[in-house]
């Protein structure tokens, strides 16, 4: 078997929209280690969410596999996967319009359980329940509560509880700090961090905050318009950025610290619509390096140093991608 | 920095502002004490239900009329007390000496009206100009802020995200306003056009000499722009100086709070630094000291009474019972 708990191939999502398919996420390849977090950069609408989603076949992917335990859920039928997605869950951003206002918080908790017919009694539900409440950092006393009678970090907490309940093995968290405050945002952090070694969790962890990507992350995986770009460790990414947008990306970051001399990237240029997008590097219109060749050629991801990096800078290595 | 005079172009005094929502009273900003110097750039940072917003609505007299009420206060702004101006007078005010921007650019425009008439018109509520003098400062102001003067007869939605607000920029600068007040201007943004934003607002913040309140929640943003800095918490400052003296040697609890919750960049942390708690509840804030329940620093003296503000040096205040300089600066 493979070294993977979750390994990704050629993934496609496209969208039908009026004026032709909408790549959301066009031919992406990872894998990601037990126990590990990979992070998932980028800006808004490059395909983030849709690649988290695809994965758990909430979109169902237009092609490729997705080898969970080295078997291609892809091809499960809706029954078996409905099995499968207790191993595989979502933390949503918004913990505010994610939960649904009418249900209590042991409602909110044991509609996992009951949904995937576990738990005998909701005697035995209500157990689960308290326990993982207890896990999350909720406290007992909320839960009658409803959802709009507690604070963004508490629900979130709620939406973690959701997931955790059901003992997954692996949790797409798709922006689940973007929506607090800075306190609670690291509480929320130091949380997924412990529940991560006690529970020996793998989480693809999606975020534009790319301090926060680095705090929790092992590796990551920086995307531009439904492509991965360029991935790598953590610490690779961030002292030793390849490609061109990666660069821009940590150049752009506003950093708490006075008199900071840093060169900043400023792209100019727009975005290209993922409708029809351009057919070379999708990048070229705002890249600064850009030659004749990345409009007309798309660059594939190739190994480089300890990154794999999509861009004509860099020549293809020998050992090349899987 | 070195736009900035001694004379002061905007002084709150006192300032309390209330809401009453379902039969509660939210005290959202209480005796709040701030002022601004010309060409002066102020951040203003706090978590969510500080009272920044409320203070910057207070200042354009532009609060919910029905909900809210000025309690106490006044609002001195080039000599003038603002609270006490007429809403005719108000209108003059805006737009022509103060603009707001809000995070939302889409709050400020028209889906209706192509982005060169909503400039147009901003400039018209203030300089009478003929038709084709009108249309052709609106040109200028696209270029301004770095759009093409061919895209001034497009509509909002053809523009992306990013270029909106830098078209709401446009129409906060067409009247050459004394003071900006831009409320999380790049929260709705990405990164690399945030960073595009900040850069313009920075360049023509130098070339009119503005001044500016900066409201954020990143400390990353008010390094990046701002001269002074102002935290708040629970409708109050409680630390105040310039950039430079709060980052390297802030004296709050609370300031220091932010700035261990924030992942850095450079070192490696198994777990941040967390406080403990939430945002207290404004329709009942704790007695004394209103952060005390949250505080690692609280003793008995600040569940009781309320610190005053001292200034650990000239033009640095604290709100804090406590003296944590030497036990607990920034390294
Ligand atoms: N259900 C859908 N139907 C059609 N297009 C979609 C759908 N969901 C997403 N898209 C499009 O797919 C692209 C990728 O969207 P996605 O939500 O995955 O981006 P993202 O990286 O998560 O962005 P954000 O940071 O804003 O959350 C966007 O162009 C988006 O408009
Ligand atoms: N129209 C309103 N009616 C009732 N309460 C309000 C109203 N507007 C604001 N408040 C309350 O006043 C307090 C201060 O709100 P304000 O919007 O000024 O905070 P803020 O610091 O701008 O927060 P944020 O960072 O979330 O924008 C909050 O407790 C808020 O719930
Ligand atoms: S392939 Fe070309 S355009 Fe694309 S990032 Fe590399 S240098 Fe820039
Ligand atoms: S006054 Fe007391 S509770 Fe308030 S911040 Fe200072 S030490 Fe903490
Ligand atoms: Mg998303
Ligand atoms: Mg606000």
């Amino acid at each position: 078997m493979s070294e993977y708990l979750l390994e990704v191939k050629n993934l496609k999502k496209y969208f039908k929209t009026k004026n032709g398919p909408l790549c959301a996420v066009d031919d992406i390849s990872f894998g990601i280690r037990k126990g590990e977090t990979l992070g998932v950069v980028g800006e808004s609408g490059c395909g983030k969410s849709t690649a988290g989603r695809a994965i758990l076949r909430l979109h169902e992917p237009t092609a490729g596999q997705i080898l969970f335990n080295g078997q291609d859920i892809v091809k499960y039928s809706p029954k078996k996967m409905k099995e499968m997605r207790r191993k595989m869950q979502i933390v949503f951003q918004d913990p505010y319009s994610s939960l649904n206002p009418r249900l209590s918080v042991q409602a909110l908790i044991a509609e996992s359980l009951r949904v995937n017919n576990i738990g005998k009694s909701d005697k035995e539900r209500e157990e689960q329940v308290k326990q993982v409440m207890d896990v999350v950092g909720l406290e007992e006393r909320l839960i009658n509560s409803y959802p709009h009678e507690l604070d963004g970090g508490r629900r979130q907490r709620i939406g973690i509880a959701r997931a955790l309940i059901l003992n997954p093995e692996f949790i797409v968290m798709d922006e689940p700090v973007s929506a607090l405050d800075v306190c609670i945002q690291a509480q929320i952090l130091n949380l997924l961090g412990r529940l991560q070694d006690q529970f020996n969790l793998t989480y693809m962890f999606i975020s534009h905050n790319l301090s926060v990507v680095k705090h929790i992350s092992d590796r990551i995986a920086v995307m531009h318009l439904g492509k991965i770009v360029e991935i790598a460790d953590s610490a690779e990414i961030f002292n030793n950025p390849r490609h061109p947008y990666t660069q821009a990306l940590l150049s752009s970051i506003p950093i708490p610290k006075v008199n900071l001399k840093r060169e900043r990237i400023i792209l100019e240029g727009d975005v290209p619509s993922p409708v029809n997008p351009p057919a070379g590097c999708r990048f070229a219109g705002r890249c600064r390096h850009a030659m004749p060749v990345c409009k007309e050629v798309c660059p594939e991801l190739k190994q480089c140093g300890n990154s794999q990096v999509a861009c004509h800078l860099y020549p293809a290595e020998e050992n090349s991608v899987r | 920095m070195e736009h900035t005079s001694n004379e002061k172009l905007l002084d709150i005094r006192d300032l309390s502002v209330e809401y009453h929502s379902n039969g509660k009273i939210v005290k959202a900003v209480s005796n709040l004490n701030l002022s601004l110097k010309k060409g002066e750039t102020l951040g203003f940072v706090g978590e969510t239900g500080a009272g920044k917003t409320t203070t910057a609505l207070s200042i354009l007299r532009i609060l919910p009329e029905l909900p809210s009420r000025i309690t106490s206060g006044e609002i001195w702004f080039n000599g003038e007390n603002l609270l006490l101006k007429s809403k005719k007078e108000m209108q003059q005010i805006r737009g022509k000496e103060i603009s707001m921007i809000f995070q939302d650019p889409m709050t400020s425009l028209d889906p209706v009206a192509t982005v060169g008439k909503q400039i147009e018109e901003m400039i018209g509520l203030h300089e009478k100009l003929p038709k084709k003098e009108l249309r052709e400062k609106a040109a200028q102001m696209l270029e301004q802020v770095g759009i093409k003067r061919e895209r001034i007869d497009d509509y909002p939605h053809q523009f992306s995200g990013g270029m909106k607000q830098r078209v709401v920029i446009a129409m906060a600068l067409s009247c050459n306003p004394n003071l900006l007040i831009a409320d999380e201007p790049t929260t709705a943004l990405n990164v690399t056009i945030q960073a595009q934003v900040l850069e313009l607002m920075k360049n023509l913040k130098r070339q009119y000499q503005m001044s500016m309140i900066m409201i954020t929640h990143d400390l990353g943003i008010v390094a990046e722009i701002c001269d002074s800095v102002a935290i708040m918490y629970a409708g109050n400052i409680v630390e105040y100086g310039t950039v430079e003296r709060v980052y390297e040697n802030f004296c709050h609890p609370y300031t220091e709070a932010l700035f261990d919750s924030i992942p850095s960049l450079d070192e490696d942390q198994e777990e941040l630094k967390v406080i403990a708690g939430l945002t207290p509840d404004p329709t009942n804030l704790p007695s004394g000291c209103p952060f005390h329940p949250r505080c690692p620093y609280a003793g008995p003296e600040c569940a009781q009474q309320a610190p005053e503000v001292r200034e650990t040096e000239p033009g640095h205040i604290v709100r804090c019972h406590k003296d944590l300089k030497g036990g607990s600066g920034n390294e």
